[in-house]
């Protein structure tokens, strides 16, 4: 009934396998029409699962602008509009084309993006490379000042971390990124200074040694210093693409990709292959800018969210002390109690990633669907908090539940699969 | 007016500085403030929340930037002060618990390796399945919920027997394994007196009196109000006897439960009479006229406690324990004043009222009563507060006084009420000063009936151990400066009530007469059910979270389960998770 395996916890230990033998490398930074076929055309990718463009948050929405104005299909603003109103343009999720976006996710063609490769699995994931905070396209902003750097990014970001990477020949290994971070207090969503650092480290020697100008390294550099955020792209690609290699073991109830559009949440379990099943999105709560409140939080967006599949983000917050108190006004026992709650709905530890915090034990691993419909309890998830008007950005910072329903459907389409029980 | 304010070189986590504003944002005279580090980016947030000062135009990456929108200059040392207070008194204080709290058996286990006891307390509705769950662990368990169907009393009650493991209740209130009070429990000495019983206050009464006796309890099992019947056959009231008969340390056997049904009594006198400890029994309601060679029977429960003692410490039995004990306190009624009203929090106490105070008028409470009430005759009246229709909606008079008071106020209006008779139950789960909070019911009622010019008579008992949680010296203390009359049992209790009013109970003396018959009952007792009684129990503890309590404080381990219904109670989702296995 499970394919080679007799039960379903041998299913999904099989699942949990793969993603612990992973071995996930950055190796290029690209344009992303050059990895994405379906980014050859006037196509954009989203966050989440499949959606309409009149089902898109106003954030997601400016950033579809943006990216439409950054790929040159309008000259303004108002023209963009009516190109997407009018269904001129095409909309993928990025994860039916192996990649993830943050927050609106909005990715065109001639975005650059990070390759990380499952040397593994042999399969690869793509992400954009963060933007940084304030007035950025991922939160609906696609003022001149945005698209400029979207056309850095295209010139040189880019094109100088690719050099990079191959003047370093085979890549960098992420697994020994994520696990040195993991002890220096990330949890890789809301948390990635460590990491970044640990990047910028590592990358600087092989920046250094390539041929662009010494102006270009600068401004490189620069921003990587800057952008205490740029890891987190970086583990997205790396969750995702890891994430990836486990769902070819297309049995048992774990989940495989957990991923918001601001309209609906969607999740996916290994035994169901690549169908969504989603519920309406819930909105993050959390701790906000002055002159920002709960009612300008905009619905939870993004494919981010890979991150906590993976069991980390929310699921690692004891890792990460210095950010739980967005849970609420806990300290270290609130973020003990979350990751232990989180243990709850996961099936065994990642010797990989040890977190000293949490007495040394793994991060959480292989979230099993059938748990979450049990116990009740919904994945939690760490998130920047988006205004519900694009342009206006970040606003905030927090928390938000998967919501159950989403996972309750899965487990009865499983069910109703194996034929173990009448469609209802 | 904005005022800013940069303090420069004093980095603090974005966190705590969204925290801090959070704060400010709420002081008096606050219009607006941000408190961010002086980065671009942040001055950017700080533009758009329309803040921004020119003053910021100075401000670096490691300069904390305050700003405030307030009317009142003198606001901004104030504003100062404050954030200087916050920054410096970060740490978080958090209440350390003595326990892990886990969401799902699979972690329970895992938290606390080793468990074999676990106490279920979740809606009677659930409490079957999750009992079953905790068998599948070989884990012993307590069912303190009720409503539990009888059908599923003896499913669970069959399978835990099969696997050598005991299941007490369901509706056990109250039990102590290995000096481990579990549920409603008192903290009592721990000794060589096995105490095994059907009724959760019958067993705090008789627990409670042996340590004020001077002797010890190695365990009481309680075993649930059904068991003795005939549905159940007295499945967990064998195995614990056994389990008790072979426990090295207990030297006697006490039994407490309500007349069982003939079969049922059988077999288990028959198991009494082939095991070599001496053991006492009381059938509550009946009235023995004898011993029978190693099983003492007793009237009360007061009577229980002291033959169990006596027994123990070798002295000889005597033939009756019942005798009022005290001077009968003199009284001044009016001529209507004839009845006693006993209002109890324990159900078993009240039937032993009950019992008593018809022996006392020859009236036969054998009959069906009225709803409500454990006797209705001639004035006469003994309720359980405790009882369902009494609860509903309301939490149980052990732990709310609010019922008691009500009930007390009606029994005063009667005109033939001379005494209020109510018991005052300590322990661990009991209300944390009972006596104090009844008092002021009682001086009120006491006040206006000295306004009419008659007395009415408020006589009580305490049942509890001076190691109990609540202080038992200083709730007797309370009551009596109050001018309740106390005694130290509810036998005592009740005959002093009765004798305020003249009635006597005429004791029933008994002779040890040999058993009628002996043959003997070959058993083993499992190594899960010695263990239990051997060890400090590991206890998983699902639902309510105050029974972790009494397990700490007195060298238990437990692991809190925070239980919710599977799926929610979704009963297609609970089909669906029962298929994917």
């Amino acid at each position: 009934m499970y394919g080679q395996f007799k039960t379903i916890d041998e299913a999904n230990r099989a699942v949990i396998d793969k993603i612990v033998s992973s071995a996930p490398f950055l190796v290029d930074v690209v344009p992303a029409k050059s990895v994405i076929k379906e980014l050859n055309g006037k196509v954009l990718l989203h966050a989440g699962p499949p959606m309409k463009w009149e089902n898109m948050t106003s954030p997601m929405q400016g950033s579809c602008i943006g990216a439409t104005l950054f790929e040159g299909w309008a000259s303004n603003a108002d023209e963009a509009s009516k190109m997407l109103e009018n269904g001129e343009i095409e909309f993928i999720p990025c994860h039916h084309v192996n990649a993830v976006g943050p927050m609106g996710g909005i990715t065109s063609g001639n975005m650059p993006v990070l390759v990380v490769e499952n040397r593994d699995g042999g399969n690869s994931a793509y992400c954009t490379m963060n933007e940084g905070i304030g007035a950025v396209l991922r939160f609906g902003a696609y003022s001149e000042e945005v698209i400029n750097r979207l056309v850095w990014f295209k010139d040189v970001l880019g094109p100088t971390l690719s050099k990079a990477l191959k003047v370093k020949g085979d890549g960098l290994n992420i697994n020994v990124m994520i696990a040195k971070a993991i002890t220096m207090g990330d949890e890789f969503h809301q948390r990635n200074i460590a990491s970044s650092l640990i990047f910028l480290k590592d990358l600087v020697p092989h920046i250094l040694q390539t041929d662009v100008t010494d102006k270009d390294k600068q401004d490189v550099i620069q921003f990587l210093a800057d952008t205490d955020q740029f890891f987190l792209n970086v583990a997205m690609a790396t969750t995702k693409v890891v994430m990836d290699t486990a769902r070819e073991i297309q049995h048992g109830t774990v989940v495989t990709a957990m991923s918001r559009n601001g309209y609906e949440f969607g999740i996916r379990i290994a035994g169901m292959g690549d169908q969504w099943f989603t519920a309406p999105v819930n909105t993050p709560q959390g701790l906000f800018f002055t002159g920002y409140d709960q009612d300008m939080a905009c619905p939870d967006m993004g494919d981010s969210a890979i991150t906590e599949t993976f069991g980390i983000g929310g699921f690692a917050m004891i890792a990460a002390p210095g950010v739980t108190r967005f849970v609420g006004a806990g300290g270290m026992d609130d973020a003990v109690n979350t990751s232990n709650d989180m243990m709850e709905i996961c099936i065994d530890h990642n010797p990989n990633f040890s977190i000293p915090t949490w007495d040394f034990k793994g991060s959480c691993l292989g979230i099993d669907a059938r748990k979450v419909v049990e116990t009740g309890m919904e994945p939690i998830i760490n998130t920047g908090i988006a205004h519900r008007e694009a342009g206006v950005g970040q606003i905030g910072a927090g928390t938000v539940r998967a919501p159950i329903a989403a996972f309750e459907k899965a487990i009865d389409a499983y069910a109703v699969k194996l034929g173990l029980i009448d469609p209802q | 007016m904005l005022y800013t304010i940069v303090k420069q070189n004093s980095y603090q986590d974005s966190v705590n500085l969204m925290l801090l504003t959070n704060k400010i944002s709420t002081m008096e005279g606050i219009n607006k403030t941000q408190i961010m580090m002086g980065t671009p980016a942040n001055k950017d947030i700080i533009k758009a929340a329309g803040l921004y000062t020119d003053e910021l135009d100075g401000a670096a990456s490691n300069d904390m930037c305050i700003v405030i929108d307030t009317d009142s200059e003198e606001k901004i040392q104030e504003v100062l002060d404050e954030v200087d207070n916050y920054l410096s008194n970060q740490a978080i204080s958090s209440g350390k618990e003595a326990f892990e709290t886990v969401r799902s058996w699979d972690k329970a286990t895992k938290a606390l390796p080793g468990a074999n006891l676990a106490i279920i307390s979740t809606p009677g509705q659930y409490a079957a399945e999750e009992a079953e769950k905790a068998l599948d662990r070989d884990m012993h368990v307590l069912i303190f919920s009720d409503n539990v169907t009888v059908e599923d009393e003896r499913r669970i009650k069959e399978k835990a027997h099969e696997k050598g493991l005991l299941v007490m209740g369901p509706d056990c209130g109250t039990a102590v394994v290995s000096g481990v009070p579990l549920a409603f429990a008192n903290v009592v000495k721990t000794g060589k007196i096995g105490v095994i019983g059907a009724s959760g206050t019958g067993i705090q009464e008789v627990t409670t009196e042996i340590d004020r006796l001077g002797a010890g309890v190695s365990h009481a099992i309680g075993t649930g109000g059904r068991d003795l019947s005939e549905k159940i056959g007295a499945i967990t009231m064998l195995d614990g006897i056994k389990a008790l008969a072979q426990h090295s340390q207990t030297e006697v056997i006490t039994l407490i439960s309500k007349p069982p049904a003939k079969e049922v009594r059988d077999e288990v006198v028959q198991l009494l009479q082939s095991i070599s400890k001496p053991v006492v029994a009381i059938f509550l309601g009946e009235e023995p006229h004898n011993h029978e060679g190693n099983i003492y029977y007793a009237n009360t429960l007061e009577e229980t406690a002291a033959i169990a003692v006596d027994l123990v410490k070798g002295n000889p039995i005597k033939s009756s324990y019942n005798k009022l004990q005290s001077q009968i306190p003199a009284v001044n009624l009016k001529p209507e004043q004839k009845t006693i009203k006993g209002l109890y929090s324990g159900g078993t106490l009240g039937y032993e009222a009950a019992t008593l105070i018809s022996r006392g008028l020859n009236y036969d409470n054998t009959g069906a009563h009225e709803e409500g009430y454990l006797l209705s005759a001639n004035g006469f009246e003994v309720v359980d507060l405790g009882d369902d229709i009494y609860t509903q909606g309301k939490p149980h008079p052990m732990i709310d006084p609010d019922t008691r008071i009500q009930y007390f106020q009606k029994a005063a209006q009667d005109e033939s009420t001379a005494i209020i008779l109510f018991d005052l139950v300590l322990g661990y789960g009991s209300h944390e000063d009972m006596a104090g909070a009844l008092i002021p019911g009682i001086e009120k009622i006491q006040k206006e009936t000295q306004a009419k010019g008659k007395e009415i008579y408020f006589v009580a008992t305490v049942c509890g151990t001076d190691q109990d949680p609540q202080s038992i010296d200083e709730q007797k203390a309370k009551l009596e400066k109050a001018g309740v009359i106390l005694r130290d049992s509810n036998n005592q209790a009740t005959l002093t009530a009765l004798a305020m009013l003249d009635i006597q109970i005429e004791e029933v003396q008994k002779e040890l007469v040999p058993a009628t018959e002996t043959s003997t009952v070959e058993f083993t007792v499992s190594e899960a059910i010695q263990k239990l009684l051997t060890e400090k129990p590991n206890v998983v503890n699902v639902g309510l979270k105050k029974f972790t309590e009494a397990i700490t404080a007195n060298g238990g381990r437990v692991v809190q389960f925070d239980w919710r219904p599977v799926a929610g109670g979704n009963p297609r989702m609970r089909q669906i998770l029962s298929v994917l296995h």
